[in-house]
C-alpha cells in the first residue's frame, strides 16, 4: 500500500462524518504513551499508531518500554508495558521528553507515568479499570480520580472496557474476549483526536485474525467504536492536526522502520551486495532475539540461520560458516558477547571475516534485559584474552542499522577480521521513518577468494601461504575448502608470518601481535563530521550510538538558547577517524554524554590526552533532550567564565 | 525429492563431495608438518589408519576438512594435507556444525579427545548428535588429560589417582557411547588405536553414514595412563575381554567363540553367558539397525568400567535419521519455490510506503 504525503488521503471515509462544531487545532508535534498492563496489548496499539502515523507522513520516533516477564501479574506496578510515540509536521529525533497525552488502561499504568508528565497533559483513563481492588494493588489509598490530585492535568474518564464491551455484544463473543479488544477501542479514539489514516489498521486486523474472521471484524468493530466515541462525546471537544512533515524528508519512498528489523534488511543486502551466502549462528536472548526470528524469514536470499544449543556455539557455526566462505554473522546481548569472547580471539587470530551483533541492554550479568544502555563498548574493544583487536560500529539511530550492518560486512570482508556492531535496546525496539534505498545505492562488498599459490618456494614450486598479506590493507587471503592446490590448516596457535604454520618463536610473535594491530588501526575509516554552524564555537560534544537523537535535540534547543555548540557523532570506534584528534583539540571543552559510565571518554583521554567530561545516564531509557541541553549549557556556561578569566 | 530419499543411504554421506582425478595413496594425506606427539602415542597408529583409509573414499583432497578443538589429539589436522582448524577447547563440533551445514560439497570431520568432547565441550556433542549433522566425530579416549599433563578426564576410571587428584578421584565417568545413544546418536562405534585393521573398517563406515557418526577410538596415552586398555590389547587377555560386534551375526567371543551375550528374559538386561547347546540359538543376534537404541544401549552397558572386561568393539549403532544439513538445505529450496529468489529492492520496501515528491 502508498500513499502520497502531498496528498494525505486522511482519515478517508470515517473522516468524512466529522461532526461539525468540533474544534480542531494545529499542533506541530505531540508525545503520546500509551501504557497499560503487559497482556493489555499496549505495543501493538503503539506500533499500529505509529504505522498510521508513518504512512500519514508526519516524521516520528518511538520508544516501546516493557518489562522483562512475558506476564507480570496483572495490574502491578512492575507489569505496566507503555509504548511512547513522538510525531511531528518537522524533523524530530527522539521519542520526546515529555508525554502530551497518557493513555493509562489501569491504575498501574496512571501511577507508573504521571510522574513523567507535564502540567496540563491529558489523560485517557479507563474507569472501569478503578476498581477498590486494582487501586489498592498499587497503593492508591483514594481514587486519584476521584480527589484532585490530577488538577494539573486535562483528564479524560472513559470506561473504556464497558464501551468496548458494549460495542461487540452484537458479535457473540463471551465478555472476556470482548473485553481484549478494548486497546483497539482506545486505538480508535487516539486515531480520531490525531486524524490518523484508518485503512491500514483496517487491513492488518482483517490479516492478522484472517483465521478467526468473527475475533478480526470485532477487532474493527471496536476501533470504529473508538473513533466514533471521540468523534460523538463532548468530553473530547477537541481534534487535532499535525501536518505531514514534508519538509523534513528528502524525495524519495519512505517506511517505517525499527532498529532490529533495519540491522536484519542491512544483513541481507550485505549478503546480496558481497555475492555470499549469509550464515547466521545464534541463540535466542533480549532484546537481540528479533534478528534471528527475522532472518529466519528470509532463506530465499541463500540466507541459513542456525538457533546453537548456546552462545558459544553460534557464534561457533558462524565461524565455521566463515571458513568455509559465507558471510557469517553472530547476533547476541552483552551476556553473550561474554560467552563468545573465546572465539571472537580465535577469528582475531585466524583472521576471518565474521560479524558480532551486540543489542546491548543493561548489565552486568542479566542486569535489565528489556532495558537500553551502552556501556558494553569496552567489552568490545577490550574483552578478550591477549592482544585481540576488533573494529567496532555504531549506529546511530533505527534507520542508520541498515547502513551500519554494510559498513561493518564491508569491514569484516575487506580485512578479514571479527567486527563488532554495537546496536542497543532502544534502537532495536525504537522505530522511524527510513527512506528506502535504491538498490544501485548499496556498495559493492564483492570479495575475491584466493584460487592460486601464491608464494614460490626456495625450490621453485608454487605453494600457498595462509598468512601472505595484501600490503595496503595487512589482510591475509581468504581460501576457502574446496579450492585445489591451497589446502592449509588454521588455528588459535601463534602463526607465523607468511606460511601460517606453529610458531612459538619470541621476535614472530611480537610481529604477528604488531601486525594484527596495525591491521585494524589501518581499517580506513570515514572522517568524522563536525557540525558547528558558524564555526565559532569552544564546547564540542561528542557522543556515539543511540545517542544521536537526544544529543542533537539537545544542541538545537541550546542553539535555540543563544549559545554556540559544536556536535560530532562517532560511528566506527575502532580506529576512530584518523581527525578525531584534530577535532577534539580544536575545542575548549568536549563533553561526552553516554549511557554508561564514560567508557567512550575513557578512550578519549587515553588516547588523545584531552580533559573529555563524561555526563552519564544509567537508568536503562535514553537522555531527555532537555535535561542535555542543561548540562550543555552549563558546561560551555562554565567555558566562557574561565575564557573570560584570562 | 532429496538426496536421502532418492540414493541409497550408502552413497548420501559423501554423494555431494566431488571425487578426485587422480588416484590416491596415504602420502597425499600427509603435510608438510613434522609431527609432534610423544613417541609412542597411540595418535600415531590412527593417523596412519586415517591416512591409509582416505584415498579408497576417492573424495578430492580440497573438499576434505578436518576441524578439532584443543587437546594432544586436537593437533591431527596439522598433519593432514587437506583443509582444517585447530580451534579452541570443545567447540570443534559447533564450529564444524556451521561448516558442514553451509557446505554440503565437503566431507567434515571432527577430531576431539574425552576431555575436549566430554567436559569442555559436552554440550556441543550431544547437540551434534542429536541433530545428525554430517559430521564425523573420532573422540581418542585416552581416560587421561596428556596435554595439560595427567589430571584425571570425565572418562577416567573412580579413584584415579592423578596430580589433581592425589586421594583418588570422586567422580563417576560417562560412558562416552551410552552418553552418544542418549543424545540420539545415529551412529556409534568403538575401535582401538592398536588396531588397525578393525579400525579401518570402522572409519569406512563412519564415512559412508549419512549424519552424524561417534567413533570412540580407546587410544593409549604412554606417559600419562600407559596400558590403560592393556586388558583389549594383550592377545591373552583380550580374548576375554573384547566383544566384536557384527551386524546380523550372533553375539559371540572368547576362545572358540565360548561366551557369548544373552538378553535375560525377565529383565530384558544382557549378560554375559558361557554358549551351551541350549541357549546358542538363543544367543542375542547383533542388528546395529534397530530402530530402538534399547539394545545397542545396554551393550554399551556391559563392560566394567574398571577392568574394562566385556567391552563391545565394532558398530554398536547405525540408524538413517532425515540429516540436519539436507533438510536446511531443502528448507532454503522450499522458500525459493514458494516466494520465488529473493528480491533486494521488494523485500527493503515492503508492503507500506509512502513517497515524498521534491
Amino acid at each position: 500500500m502508498t500513499s502520497q504525503v502531498d496528498s494525505p488521503a486522511g482519515p478517508a471515509a470515517l473522516g468524512e462524518q466529522r461532526v461539525p462544531g468540533k474544534e480542531i487545532k494545529r499542533l506541530d508535534r505531540v508525545v503520546i504513551r500509551f501504557a497499560g498492563d503487559s497482556g493489555d496489548g499496549m505495543q501493538l496499539t503503539g506500533d499500529r499508531f505509529t504505522s498510521e502515523t508513518a504512512s500519514f507522513g508526519n516524521d516520528l520516533s518511538t520508544l516501546p518500554n516493557f518489562p522483562a516477564e512475558i506476564r507480570a501479574p496483572a495490574g502491578t506496578l512492575p507489569g505496566v508495558s507503555s509504548f511512547q510515540l513522538h510525531f511531528a509536521d518537522h524533523d524530530i529525533l527522539t521519542p520526546g521528553d515529555e508525554p502530551d497525552v497518557l493513555v493509562a488502561m489501569n491504575p498501574a499504568a496512571l501511577k507508573a507515568n504521571v510522574g513523567d508528565l507535564p502540567r496540563g497533559a491529558e489523560i485517557i483513563v479507563n474507569t472501569d479499570e478503578f476498581t477498590k481492588r486494582a487501586l489498592a494493588k498499587v497503593g492508591y489509598a483514594a481514587d486519584p480520580l476521584g480527589d484532585d490530585s490530577l488538577a494539573a492535568y486535562r483528564v479524560h474518564p472513559v470506561p473504556l472496557t464497558t464501551l468496548t464491551v458494549e460495542a461487540l455484544k452484537e458479535f457473540g463473543l463471551s465478555r472476556k474476549e470482548s473485553e481484549r479488544s478494548k486497546n483497539m477501542f482506545a486505538l480508535g479514539l487516539l486515531s480520531w483526536m490525531y486524524h490518523r489514516p484508518t485503512g491500514g489498521t483496517e487491513s492488518f486486523l482483517r490479516t492478522k485474525f484472517a483465521k478467526n474472521p468473527k475475533v478480526a471484524e470485532a477487532n474493527v468493530a471496536a476501533f470504529h467504536a473508538g473513533w466514533n466515541f471521540g468523534e460523538t462525546t463532548e468530553d473530547f471537544a477537541v481534534a487535532y492536526e499535525i501536518a505531514p512533515a514534508t519538509a523534513a524528508f528528502p524525495p524519495g519512498t519512505y517506511r517505517n522502520i525499527s532498529g532490529n528489523l533495519a540491522l536484519s534488511y542491512g544483513l541481507i543486502a550485505a549478503g546480496v551486495q558481497a555475492k555470499l551466502p549469509l550464515y547466521l549462528g545464534s541463540y535466542p536472548i533480549t532484546p537481540a532475539s528479533d534478528i534471528l526470528h527475522e532472518l529466519s524469514r528470509h532463506k530465499n536470499f541463500d540466507v541459513r540461520t542456525f538457533q546453537a544449543e548456546d552462545e558459544i556455539a553460534g557464534i561457533g557455526a558462524a565461524l565455521g560458516a566463515a571458513f568455509g566462505g559465507a558471510l557469517a554473522v553472530t547476533t547476541t546481548s552483552g551476556p553473550g558477547v561474554a560467552l563468545k569472547s573465546e572465539t571472537i580471539g580465535l577469528a582475531v587470530s585466524q583472521e576471518l571475516p565474521l560479524l558480532i551483533v551486540d543489542i546491548q541492554r543493561g548489565g552486568p550479568s542479566t542486569g535489565l534485559p528489556t532495558k537500553t544502555e551502552q556501556a558494553d563498548l569496552l567489552q568490545a574493544m577490550y574483552g578478550r584474552n591477549g592482544e585481540a583487536p576488533v573494529p567496532i560500529v555504531a549506529p546511530a539511530t533505527p534507520g542508520d542499522c541498515f547502513t551500519a550492518a554494510l559498513e561493518a560486512a564491508r569491514i569484516a570482508l575487506t580485512y578479514r577480521t571479527p567486527v563488532f556492531l554495537l546496536s542497543d535496546g532502544y534502537l532495536a525496539n525504537g522505530s522511524e521513518p527510513w527512506r528506502v534505498p535504491e538498490a544501485a545505492e548499496l556498495p559493492d562488498l564483492t570479495v575475491e577468494f584466493a584460487t592460486a599459490p601464491n608464494h614460490e618456494a626456495a625450490d621453485g614450486t608454487a605453494e600457498f601461504w595462509p598468512y601472505l598479506r595484501d600490503p595496503h590493507t595487512l589482510a591475509r587471503p581468504w581460501a576457502v575448502p574446496g579450492t585445489p592446490g591451497l589446502e592449509h590448516r588454521i588455528g588459535g596457535i601463534e602463526k607465523q608470518d607468511g606460511t601460517g604454520n606453529i610458531s612459538y618463536d619470541p621476535a614472530n610473535h611480537d610481529l604477528m601481535v604488531r601486525t594484527r594491530q596495525a591491521k585494524i588501526d589501518g581499517i580506513a575509516v570515514p572522517d568524522l563530521e563536525v557540525d558547528d554552524p558558524d564555526g565559532a564555537a569552544r564546547t564540542l560534544v561528542v557522543g556515539w550510538g543511540s545517542t544521536y537523537g537526544p544529543i542533537t535535540a539537545a544542541v538545537r534547543r541550546v542553539r535555540k538558547g543563544g549559545h554556540r555548540v559544536a556536535q560530532a557523532h562517532l560511528r566506527n570506534l575502532n580506529p576512530f577517524p584518523a581527525n578525531l584528534e584534530h577535532v577534539l583539540k580544536s575545542y575548549d571543552k568536549v563533553i561526552v554524554p553516554e549511557m554508561n559510565l564514560g567508557q567512550l571518554a575513557h578512550l578519549l583521554r587515553a588516547k588523545y590526552l584531552v580533559d573529555a567530561r563524561s555526563y552519564n545516564q544509567v537508568t536503562g531509557l535514553p537522555f531527555k533532550a532537555e535535561q542535555l541541553a542543561d548540562v550543555i549549557v552549563a558546561i560551555t556556561a562554565e567555558a566562557t567564565e574561565e575564557n573570560a578569566d584570562v | 525429492m532429496s538426496e536421502t530419499t532418492a540414493l541409497p543411504a550408502s552413497l548420501s554421506a559423501l554423494s555431494l563431495v566431488p571425487k578426485s582425478a587422480t588416484r590416491q595413496t596415504a602420502k597425499d594425506f600427509k603435510s608438510d608438518q613434522e609431527v609432534r606427539w610423544c613417541p609412542g602415542c597411540g595418535d600415531y597408529a590412527i593417523l596412519a589408519a586415517v591416512q591409509g583409509f582416505l584415498p579408497e573414499l576417492g573424495l578430492a583432497r580440497e573438499n576434505v576438512v578436518w576441524i578439532s578443538g584443543i587437546g594432544c589429539s586436537s593437533r591431527f589436522p596439522y598433519y593432514m594435507n587437506t583443509y582444517g582448524m585447530h580451534s579452541i577447547h570443545g567447540r570443534a563440533p559447533a564450529i564444524a556444525t556451521g561448516l558442514a551445514t553451509s557446505r554440503r560439497d565437503l566431507s567434515v570431520w571432527v577430531v576431539t579427545g574425552d576431555g575436549d568432547a566430554l567436559s569442555i565441550g559436552g554440550n556441543h556433542l550431544i547437540h551434534a548428535l542429536r541433530r545428525n549433522v554430517n559430521l564425523k566425530i573420532l573422540l581418542f579416549n585416552n581416560r587421561i588429560y596428556g596435554l595439560t599433563k595427567g589430571q584425571y578426564s570425565p572418562t577416567s576410571e573412580v579413584g584415579k589417582i592423578t596430580k589433581s587428584t592425589p586421594m583418588g578421584s570422586l567422580d563417576a565417568p560417562f560412558n562416552p557411547l551410552s552418553l552418544a545413544i542418549g543424545a540420539e546418536a545415529t551412529f556409534v562405534a568403538r575401535t582401538l588405536d592398536s588396531d588397525r585393521k578393525h579400525l579401518t573398517s570402522v572409519l569406512r563406515q563412519a564415512a559412508a553414514h549419512p549424519g552424524t557418526a561417534l567413533v570412540e577410538i580407546y587410544q593409549n596415552c604412554n606417559i600419562f595412563n600407559d596400558g590403560a586398555f592393556d586388558a583389549l590389547k594383550d592377545r591373552d587377555s583380550a580374548q576375554e575381554a573384547l566383544i566384536p560386534l557384527e551386524h546380523g551375526r550372533p553375539i559371540r567371543f572368547g576362545a572358540d567363540g565360548g561366551r557369548g551375550v544373552l538378553r535375560d528374559p525377565a529383565t530384558g538386561e544382557l549378560r554375559v553367558v558361557d554358549v551351551t547347546p541350549d541357549n546358542e540359538a538363543a544367543l542375542l543376534v547383533h542388528d546395529a539397525h534397530a530402530a530402538s537404541p534399547a539394545t545397542a544401549f545396554a551393550l554399551s552397558r556391559i563392560a566394567d568400567p574398571d577392568t574394562l572386561h566385556h567391552t563391545p568393539i565394532g558398530v554398536l549403532r547405525d540408524v538413517e535419521r532425515p540429516v540436519y544439513d539436507t533438510q536446511m538445505s531443502q528448507q532454503l529450496d522450499t522458500a525459493v519455490e514458494q516466494h520465488g529468489r529473493g528480491d533486494l529492492s521488494s523485500l527493503l520496501a515492503g508492503n507500506d510506503t509512502w513517497t515524498v515528491v521534491g
